[in-house]
């Protein structure tokens, strides 16, 4: 029996190191066809002007730290939750509250809008994803209506809809993403791969719509095919936990945010990271990251309370926000592009433009 | 956590006798502290150092402050760095985070004794109350938390008095790094299950690194696109789609964030029967773009329509509706996009090739959701490769980019203090569900009723 232990373990050794080896061999592959650096071919693109952007809203009612939020397909309505276990519906325009659900749950690490604008998908410690319909009928308890739909073996940390209110996609702290089936809680799909918490996930906005991309403890970005469950490119250049993956808006690149206070730029034809957007000054780590419509800006929230503001071309910082009072949590660019929202620990979300 | 050791390389950095900040000796009232430097000096060292704003210097020094790398010498109660003559110190190593954290209940015990018994009332509020809840949780090491406290405070009697001071400033501002406040953000909390990290929850077992080898064989056989090629795509995508991106380029008449008017939500409503310039333009952007956009997409199928081939556009829907749709409806789904596309003498039938049929047929007599997956994208790749490039030569196209107009921007409010009315609009969740006549519905699902 001992026997059998100690050669277990060294076929563990072996396996391991042959897989560093690979990934060595990967990275010599991926170096020969890298030509040119972005920088240099953005050269002759003009510059950005000055950019005075200001807090248009701010949006109190948090009685937390406010963990992540999503836009309505309407470009004004918000979803936030917090880590008191609320999670609000917010007219972010007029700053008006619409619902607010109490979960039975602390820390809502994830929350997200319906496509039809009807239901909102939330979780975190309870390790469970749970869609609310939204009602304006007094006489009903949102609470009631609500079906728990994912099931991790640990903290939820994001999730998504696919493209109708049917499907969700979550990715947690057990290491795994799962595409779920809303109306019957059925398990579609799991991708495993992460070799800890996956903290973060982002829908490819491509025409055959079969990818997404997911971010973890574990330092990798890995995209995967929603319908076989397998990885299909993994990057891992990363030094540290990465926090937010977001698609680049023509769905060739993906860029990531990290505690190694850089964001990253993958590119996926080319199989490579392109661009590291970071300043000897930025010590904190990013903890949310979001494409302006163009893809010529990205909006980085990190965990000193401030917001960087990246040309995303010549891979220099154009601004710096200052404003919240706690660390940014979570950001995204609304669906017209006409402002960002960040939530951040001090209680708040503010709407940028 | 990296940003610690980032920190710390900072101020060690500042503290170079050549290169950094400037230390002087700070008289306090009778007592000199040598090796002190002024919140000014700090922000201007950064400001240098990093090539940064002053604001930015000024907040970056802020942050080394509330994490106790830097401490105040006067009024150590508060964590705030003031850029002008006051005092502050670099923190000895052995009270950095990363040398002694998470800070113990015991420690913690011992310093508030020893202010209790300095002097009678210094602890503040919230730390009496800590006082008294510490003193019921150890309770049965309370004697050893006393006597530590008076050997504590005799050892110091012993030092000279600026030495005293300054460890009293330093255990001070540790204690209020790692006990804030309450309603002081703590510096130091973590998400939770972060800190463990380490510990994998992932069994690394010989499946692990078997799928990893796997992986990197396939990656390896891959074919990859020139460096130069991707980056110019970038180039002139950013360039392209620039002028559409309020963040960018503005958008008229107003960005409704700015100027309080809705009219550019209204002007660009989903279904809007004179749609903007811009928005024209962009469904020739890309196929996606045109599809995406409902007014858009609508006057595709208008055009499809009149080439007879409607039913691909029909079909595409259908089989997006199956794709995303719930895991019950599938069978119906397939079956009724069978009969109405697929069925020889089908009342819309679609045209695709014979190779691709047999594999659809084939596998629909096992109907799953990825079943019209390869017809599917048969139909898009035609409607994309012919339909689509036709559509945008086509005078219909022509008409209604000649039709769309520009917005104007609205004109300057006159008194800037009078603000305008928000308008609210209905949720979403209030409209009726659309009732489209396509037999496999439209495009969204609504809210799925059954």
């Amino acid at each position: 029996m001992a026997t059998e232990a100690l050669h277990e373990n060294e076929t563990l050794a072996s396996l391991k190191s042959e897989a560093e080896s690979l990934k060595g061999k990967l990275e010599e592959e991926r170096a020969k066809l890298h030509d040119v650096e972005l920088h240099q071919v953005a050269e002759r693109v003009e510059a950005l002007g000055q950019f005075v952007m200001k807090t248009r809203r701010t949006l109190k009612g948090h009685g937390n730290k406010v963990l992540c939020m999503d836009w309505c397909k309407d470009k004004r309505r918000i979803v936030s939750s917090s880590q008191d276990g609320k999670v609000i519906v917010w007219d972010s325009f007029t700053t008006n509250k619409e619902h607010a659900v109490t979960m039975p749950c602390t820390w809502v690490m994830a929350c997200a809008n319906a496509p039809s604008g009807c239901a909102i998908a939330c979780g975190g410690l309870d390790n469970k994803c749970s869609v609310y319909p939204l009602t304006f009928d007094k006489n009903e308890n949102m609470a009631a209506k609500k079906k728990s739909v994912a099931m991790h073996t640990n903290y939820l940390s994001a999730c998504s809809f696919t493209n109708s209110d049917m499907q969700i996609l979550t990715a947690s702290g057990d290491g795994t993403c799962a595409l779920w089936d809303v109306e019957s809680g059925q398990l579609l799909q799991s991708f495993h791969g992460h070799g800890a918490d996956v903290l973060c996930l982002d829908l490819a906005p491509s025409e055959t719509g079969n990818t997404f991309v997911s971010g973890g403890c574990d330092k990798k970005a890995m995209v995967w095919d929603m319908r076989s469950g397998q990885c299909v490119q993994a990057f891992e250049t990363h030094e540290s936990d990465i926090n937010s993956v977001r698609y680049y808006p023509s769905g060739d690149a993906f860029a990531s945010g990290s505690d190694d206070a850089t964001c990253r730029l993958y590119d996926l034809r080319a199989d490579r990271e392109v661009a590291i957007y970071s300043k000897e000054s930025i010590i904190f780590g990013a903890s949310s990251v979001d494409f302006s419509l163009s893809g010529r800006l990205l909006f980085a929230g990190y965990n000193d309370y401030t917001i960087n503001v990246w040309d995303v071309l010549k891979g220099s910082r154009v601004s710096i926000l200052f404003g919240h009072e706690n660390r940014v949590s979570t950001l995204r660019v609304s669906p017209d592009g006409t402002a960002f929202c960040s939530g951040s620990w001090d209680h708040t979300l503010r709407v940028w433009a | 956590m990296p940003h610690l050791r980032k920190m710390e390389r900072v101020v060690v950095s500042m503290q170079d006798p050549d290169q950094g900040v400037k230390m002087r000796s700070q008289r306090l009232l009778v007592t000199v502290i040598p090796h002190a430097v002024t919140g000014g000096d700090v922000v201007q060292w950064l400001t240098q150092k990093f090539c940064i704003s002053e604001e930015e210097a000024r907040h970056l020094g802020a942050v080394l402050v509330q994490h106790g790398y830097i401490y105040p010498l006067r009024d150590p109660r508060s964590l705030v760095l003031r850029p002008d003559e006051t005092p502050y110190r670099f923190q000895t190593p052995y009270f950095w985070t990363s040398t002694l954290w998470p800070a113990a209940e015991l420690d913690y015990a011992i310093y508030l004794a020893k202010k209790n018994i300095r002097k009678q009332g210094t602890l503040v509020d919230y730390e009496k109350e800590c006082y008294d809840r510490l003193h019921t949780k150890i309770n049965h090491a309370w004697d050893l938390v006393l006597m530590q406290a008076r050997e504590q405070l005799r050892a110091a009697k012993q030092r000279r008095k600026g030495d005293r001071l300054v460890i009293a400033c330093q255990e001070q501002t540790y204690w209020l790094v790692n006990r804030p406040p309450p309603g002081a953000p703590s510096v130091l909390e973590q998400s939770p299950g972060r800190g463990s990290c380490a510990a994998s929850r992932v069994h690394m077992r010989g499946d692990f690194y078997k799928q990893e080898i796997e992986y990197c064989r396939r990656a390896l056989g891959r074919t990859r696109v020139k460096s130069s090629v991707c980056l110019e795509a970038y180039l002139s995508f950013c360039g392209q789609r620039g002028p559409h991106d309020p963040l960018v380029s503005g958008c008229l008449p107003s960005n409704p964030w700015i100027s309080d008017d809705d009219a550019y939500w209204v002007m660009n409503a989903p279904t809007v029967v004179a749609p903007t310039k811009l928005r024209v333009e962009r469904w020739g952007f890309s196929f996606r773009e045109l599809l995406e956009d409902p007014v858009g997409r609508a006057h595709f199928m208008d055009f499809l329509g009149k080439e007879f081939s409607g039913e691909n556009l029909s079909f595409w829907e259908a089989c997006e509706e199956l794709r995303y749709g719930a895991q019950a409806q599938v069978p119906t789904l397939v079956d009724a996009v069978y009969q109405q596309f697929l069925a020889p003498g089908a009342a819309r039938w679609v045209n695709i090739d014979s190779r691709t049929m047999e594999r659809t047929l084939e596998g629909l007599r096992q109907p799953h959701r990825y079943v019209l997956d390869d017809a599917q994208l048969h139909i898009y790749m035609l409607m994309k490769k012919d339909s689509y490039p036709r559509f945008l030569k086509s005078d219909m196209y022509k008409g209604l980019l000649a039709e769309a107009g520009i917005p104007l921007e609205t004109k300057k409010r006159v008194f800037p203090f009078s603000r305008r009315p928000r308008h609210s609009s209905p949720s979403p969740a209030l409209l009726p569900t659309p009732v489209e006549p396509t037999a496999a519905g439209g495009p969204g699902g609504g809210d799925g009723v059954a």
